[in-house]
């Protein structure tokens, strides 16, 4: 295992959704910080700084993961994901985001990336999710505005859309 | 005068936007990463970043501050402490009269754990942290008092010279005859509440970055404020410049605030200074702990509530006497909470004698300032436990208490006995159709099946009123009525709003409400291009504000509910009064009468001829390219601003009635909920909640605002609790401490709607978004109550609390007991004994714990240990634990020397962390096998960032300090392995005061 300098900045290169980025950081630094300050991808937000909001989830070698709680230097070499990768194109948005806006799913929109990022890591492998799988899931995210139950139906919407698009793919 | 314009027709198939859930133009954005939060913003080049060293002390002198080291650290620009901020500022304005005053960081004293001490600048956020840790504060505690009632009794500490007794205010009100009515009454019923501390905690925390030009001696700030605006003369005071020198400038997005955002201006005057003395941007992103420990909080409040009260459950009078704990400091716009639900003290019932006493105090706790509900959910527990109280008294249904005091449908416009014009309404009606669709007689059936088999379940009812848009004058029913004619009149609330054509015809709209997501864009998109009978995408609607170059007066901001009431409406009078001039200049154009035209799918046409039209975009545009073709009395197109006060909002009369509020919207709940009987956990069963707003512009954003606030009543209901121990330390300083309601918690509400428009609004529409926080905690606490056939309920309603009212205190525990005794609660105290065996005759072990080289091979993350005298020790520890590190300086005494057996140890540990005292002793004995018994006990407290963060954790890692240091112990008495702990005095209090230190 490398061992790291404490005072010195190190070199940090992974993939973010799909592309290179490489920076440089203290040991200490968080994989947050990292993300939202050397790389300008902002969209990951940090709410607690202790892993309890959830507000700062992103995907790291297909695992969901707290980057508050998470080290830049630890992913060095690995595959991250975040919510600027979810839509399919810059004026586009992807079926759960649609979801979310159908369904007034967000308010203040702070805690939201995290929020999608759980569920489309989730839907990719669980097609047909119940309420209460969906409330379980999202048990690790705190959202102030909403009061949850629109969040917990676009999900259930997606999952369902998700779902029939994938059988029509598949029956073509 | 120009007339009235024609929207767009929903007969012709161009149905209005108003009144639609179409989705909202904010959230492609925000769902794709593009939000632009205060964050998320780049700062100018060369910008610094500041950090807060804060006390971890609730009450203490401060003696000395060395900042050298600090401003020594590399990359440190500035260290300022409350000198360095006095030079350049003068205190924040107190709330009432008195010779007081207000600063945002520690002048010589500390009145709540917390308060700012210093303020480091540095060239990144890390490195100002790192210096801060070096910066010794040398304190001397005083007494502390958190518990309001204990503030004003005799002997209680005093927290300021200029507040005598600690009490800030003291007023008395009388409405109406109450003496008669309660000397005359049937019946008299009383309730005595405390309504805690809670926060609606925004899951976004404060940020400002501010800069500050010499030449002009002016000031540029950009932060996450929430108004009110009133708040900008505040600011500009305090940093000695005219308003037209400071700056405040808002980013467009901003992640939540339900009042909170506003406790941010300390901070800014405070940034504001440190840019002014280090000559640079400086910004400053609040962290979480800062956030639950020092930003700011709804009131916590004692209440003694009497009611005069007729046979049938007519209540005749009422007698209030609050006593209102505003923290540590009665910051602006405080006593506010106390007085804005002054007109509303009788709450939707037709009360015509009233009594008051209303007390301000201070105490060694964060101050206090705008929280969702504002003063509501505090007035609403105690007047609603005590209608329950009633019906119970009295043998009635509480319903049948609600229905028979409730205001005539008949009576609207209705003058409360304290002033308030309630605008429109019909509660019975309301309250009818809620019965009927929430099923209420399908709940009732339900527990009394549950109940037969022996279940816990009850049912609560509430009928509140809620009061939106705000009276600017209404806070000064805290002076006297010659105090007020001093001071000059204060009313009104100025809404504002801008509509804007450009050369080709586009429609911009800006407005100063500064939402935090409440979706203000879209709304005043859908009310301007019903209007223009434009399409939606053709509006864009700004709601970022810039002091220096936008409309805005005190009132702007988003608080008290007064976005669709006051701003929508305003936006609306601008768009009209434009559409009025474009219908003049189309007329002339199409050679119709003005009064012909209509605006519809974005043609201005003749009504009697829609093919005689033309495109609004042309008719726009004239304005600008050619201005003299425009008919003489037509104007200008090109921009209109508005500014929009209700007339009703009138300052306090000579008899201190007030008109607090413009609107008030009615809700009415009814819940039922089942008590686990062994786990004593509340589980909501049903929730039912009818909401008369007046006109709703958009249902999914009104249901969005009630389910919001449901859940977070709910929270403040069941979980939530910002807490104190007797000595004023935060108990709460984490997201697992303080309890936020998750998925798992929340269910849905079922909302019901009646619409009574308001006659005072342009749209009739009332404020919504606060009602559920009035109205929620007391329902959920009366469903309590029923179900357990207790008088008192105590929010949080704690599983905890609930054994206490259905068991009683909980008995001690049994004697023998070998653990640590977790901290919680009040008590922080840190108690445990054990064993543990070294290789090594206890002669060889004592002599190495009394050597200093030793214990600093053994201590973990021991720097030095310096031997001060024989007896008294003193150790340099760092320790951290992942991310988080802390620097400590242990000092140990050692008495009762009895070598090579016994030993006791009295010692101490501060550092940026925190601060602890341990009290314990050793004895050492032969083990039978050449080696030492070791037999310790220890009796520790901890304070400042530890308490607040790690009470929870701390006998675990006591625990581990404890196997650390002995593991080392062993070591180094010539192997042998642990076998269970040791004791280090110096290990566990710096290893206590290091953990889990939020630092980012």
């Amino acid at each position: 295992m490398t061992r790291l300098k404490a005072d010195q900045r190190h070199s940090v290169r992974f993939t973010l959704n799909g592309r290179p980025v490489e920076g440089e950081a203290e040991p200490r630094m968080l994989l947050s910080d990292f993300l939202r300050h050397q790389l300008g991808a902002t969209g990951t937000h940090v709410g607690c700084e202790h892993g309890v909001c959830g507000a700062c989830t992103i995907v790291v070698d297909g695992m969901l993961t707290r980057s508050c709680l998470t080290l830049a230097a630890q992913v060095d070499g690995c595959e991250l994901k975040t919510v600027e990768g979810l839509a399919p194109s810059a004026d586009r948005l992807g079926v759960l985001q649609q979801a979310f806006r159908r369904n007034h799913a967000l308010q203040c929109g702070f805690c939201t990336a995290g929020i999608l990022m759980s569920l489309d890591h989730y839907l990719a492998t669980h097609p047909a999710p119940t309420e209460a799988d969906i409330r379980d899931l999202l048990s690790g995210h705190i959202c102030r505005c909403t009061g949850y139950t629109p969040i917990i139906q676009a999900a259930l919407e997606a999952a369902a859309q998700l779902a029939s698009s994938t059988k029509e793919t598949s029956d073509a | 005068m120009l007339q009235a314009v024609t929207s767009a027709n929903p007969g012709s198939g161009d149905e209005p936007w108003v009144g639609r859930s179409i989705e909202r133009v904010e959230d492609a954005a925000l769902l794709s990463g593009r939000g632009r939060f205060i964050d998320d913003l780049g700062v100018q080049p060369g910008s610094l970043h500041a950090t807060i060293l804060r006390s971890p002390h609730a009450h203490a002198d401060i003696l000395s501050i060395d900042v050298e080291a600090a401003k020594r650290w590399p990359g440190v620009a500035a260290v300022l402490t409350g000198s360095d901020v006095k030079a350049v500022t003068t205190s924040l304005v107190v709330g009432v009269k008195a010779p007081v005053e207000c600063w945002p960081i520690a002048m010589d004293r500390v009145r709540y754990v917390g308060e700012p001490v210093a303020v480091v600048v540095a060239t990144d956020r890390a490195c100002a942290e790192d210096a801060a840790e070096l910066i010794n504060v040398d304190y001397r505690p005083r007494g502390a008092v958190v518990d309001p009632l204990g503030a004003i009794s005799t002997g209680a500490p005093v927290l300021h010279d200029g507040f005598p007794g600690n009490l800030a205010s003291d007023r008395a009100f009388r409405y109406g005859d109450p003496d008669t009515a309660f000397a005359d009454a049937p019946h008299r019923f009383s309730i005595d509440i405390r309504y805690p501390r809670n926060s609606c905690t925004p899951i976004e925390t404060y940020g400002v970055i501010a800069s500050h030009d010499a030449g002009e001696d002016a000031y540029e700030v950009l932060a996450n404020f929430q108004g009110p605006f009133s708040i900008h003369t505040v600011i500009a005071r305090a940093l000695k410049v005219p308003g037209n020198r400071l700056r405040l400038r808002t980013p467009p997005d901003s992640g939540g605030s339900f009042g909170v955002k506003q406790g941010v201006f300390p901070y800014i005057v405070l940034i504001a200074a440190a840019a002014r003395i280090t000559g640079r941007p400086v910004k400053w992103i609040e962290d979480r702990l800062e956030h639950l420990t020092a930003s700011v909080s709804a009131t916590n409040r004692a209440t003694t509530l009497a009611a005069a009260v007729a046979a049938d459950g007519k209540i005749l009078a009422l007698d209030w006497d609050q006593v209102e704990d505003c923290g540590a400091h009665l910051r602006a716009p405080e006593p506010a909470t106390l007085y804005r639900m002054h007109g509303n003290l009788t709450g939707a019932y037709d009360i015509h004698n009233v009594k008051i006493r209303n007390r301000v105090v201070v105490t060694n706790k964060t101050p206090t300032g705008l929280n969702r509900g504002f003063g509501g959910p505090q007035v609403y527990f105690a007047l609603e436990r005590l209608v329950q109280r009633i019906a119970i008294g009295l043998g009635l249904d509480p319903l049948d208490v609600i229905k028979r005091n409730l205001i005539d449908a008949g009576a609207f416009p209705y003058r409360t006995a304290t002033g308030a014009l309630l605008d429109s309404g019909n509660y019975q009606e309301a309250v009818a159709l809620a019965v009927e669709q929430g099923r209420l007689a399908a709940l009732r059936a339900k527990r009394d099946e549950a109940r037969a088999q022996g279940r816990l379940y009850g049912i609560g009812f509430t009928a509140v009123v809620e009061p939106s848009v705000s009276n600017m004058g209404y806070i000064t029913t805290v002076l006297t009525a010659a105090e007020r004619r001093k001071a000059g009149p204060k009313n009104g609330a100025q809404a504002t709003a801008t509509v804007g054509l450009d050369p080709v015809g586009s429609v911009t709209v800006h407005v100063a409400s500064v939402p935090q997501g409440q979706g203000h864009r879209t709304v005043l998109a859908q009310v301007v291009a019903d209007v223009f009978g434009l399409h939606l995408k053709d509006i864009r609607v700004n709601t970022e504000i810039d002091t220096a170059k936008d409309a805005w007066s005190i009132a702007s901001g988003n608080y008290a509910s007064r976005f669709a009431a006051a701003v929508a409406g305003t936006a609306k009078i601008a768009a009209e009064r434009v559409a009025g001039r474009l219908a003049r200049i189309a007329a002339s154009q199409l050679n119709v009468e003005a009064t012909d035209i209509v605006f519809a799918r974005g043609f201005v046409a003749s009504r009697h001829n829609p093919e005689n039209r033309i495109a609004f975009s042309r008719v726009a545009a004239l304005s600008h390219w050619s201005p003299g073709s425009l008919p003489d009395d037509a104007g200008q197109t090109i921009r209109e601003t508005v500014f929009w006060t209700p007339p009703e909002l009138t300052p306090p009369d000579e008899d201190d009635r007030i008109n607090s509020s413009l609107c008030h919207g009615f809700i009415f709940d009814f819940c039922g909920v089942e008590i686990d009987p062994t786990t004593l956990e509340t589980r909501i069963d049903r929730y039912v909640t009818m909401h008369d707003c007046g006109t709703i512009l958009h249902p999914g954003m009104v249901n969005g605002q009630i389910r919001g606030g449901f859940t977070q009543a709910l929270g403040a209901a069941l979980l939530e609790e910002y807490a104190y121990a007797e000595d004023g330390s935060f108990l709460t300083g984490t997201l697992a401490d303080y309890l936020l309601p998750t998925t798992t918690e929340v269910p849905e509400p079922e909302i019901f709607h009646m619409e009574t428009p308001s006659p005072f609004t342009p749209l009739g529409a009332k404020g919504v978004g606060e009602g559920n926080c009035m109205s929620t905690p007391v329902c959920l606490a009366n469903a309590v109550a029923d179900a357990l056939g207790v008088a008192d309920v105590t929010l949080p309603l704690v599983p905890a609390r609930l054994a206490g009212l259905v068991r009683g205190a909980e008995p001690p525990p049994p004697a023998g007991g070998a653990t640590a005794a977790p901290a919680r609660g009040g008590d922080r105290r840190l108690r445990g004994e054990g064993q543990a065996s070294v290789k090594g005759a206890p002669e060889q072990v004592w002599a190495m714990l009394l050597e200093p080289a030793t214990l600093q091979s053994v201590i973990p993350g021991c720097q030095r240990v310096d031997k001060i005298t024989d007896t008294h020790f003193r150790a340099d520890v760092t320790l951290g634990v992942g991310p988080v590190s802390g620097r400590y300086r242990a000092d140990v005494e050692l008495f009762d020397l009895d070598p090579p057996r016994a030993v006791r140890l009295r010692g101490g540990a501060t550092g940026a962390l925190g601060f602890g005292n341990a009290e314990g002793r050793i004895t050492l004995a032969p083990d039978g096998n050449g080696g030492t018994k070791l037999t310790y006990s220890y009796d520790a407290a901890v304070g400042g960032k530890v308490a607040s963060i790690g009470g929870r954790l701390l006998d675990g890692a006591t625990r581990v300090i404890i196997g650390q240091f002995f593991t080392a112990l062993a070591r180094k008495a010539g192997g042998g392995s642990a076998e269970s702990g040791g004791f280090s005095l110096f290990a566990v209090l710096a290893k206590l005061a290091s953990l889990f230190g939020g630092r980012r």
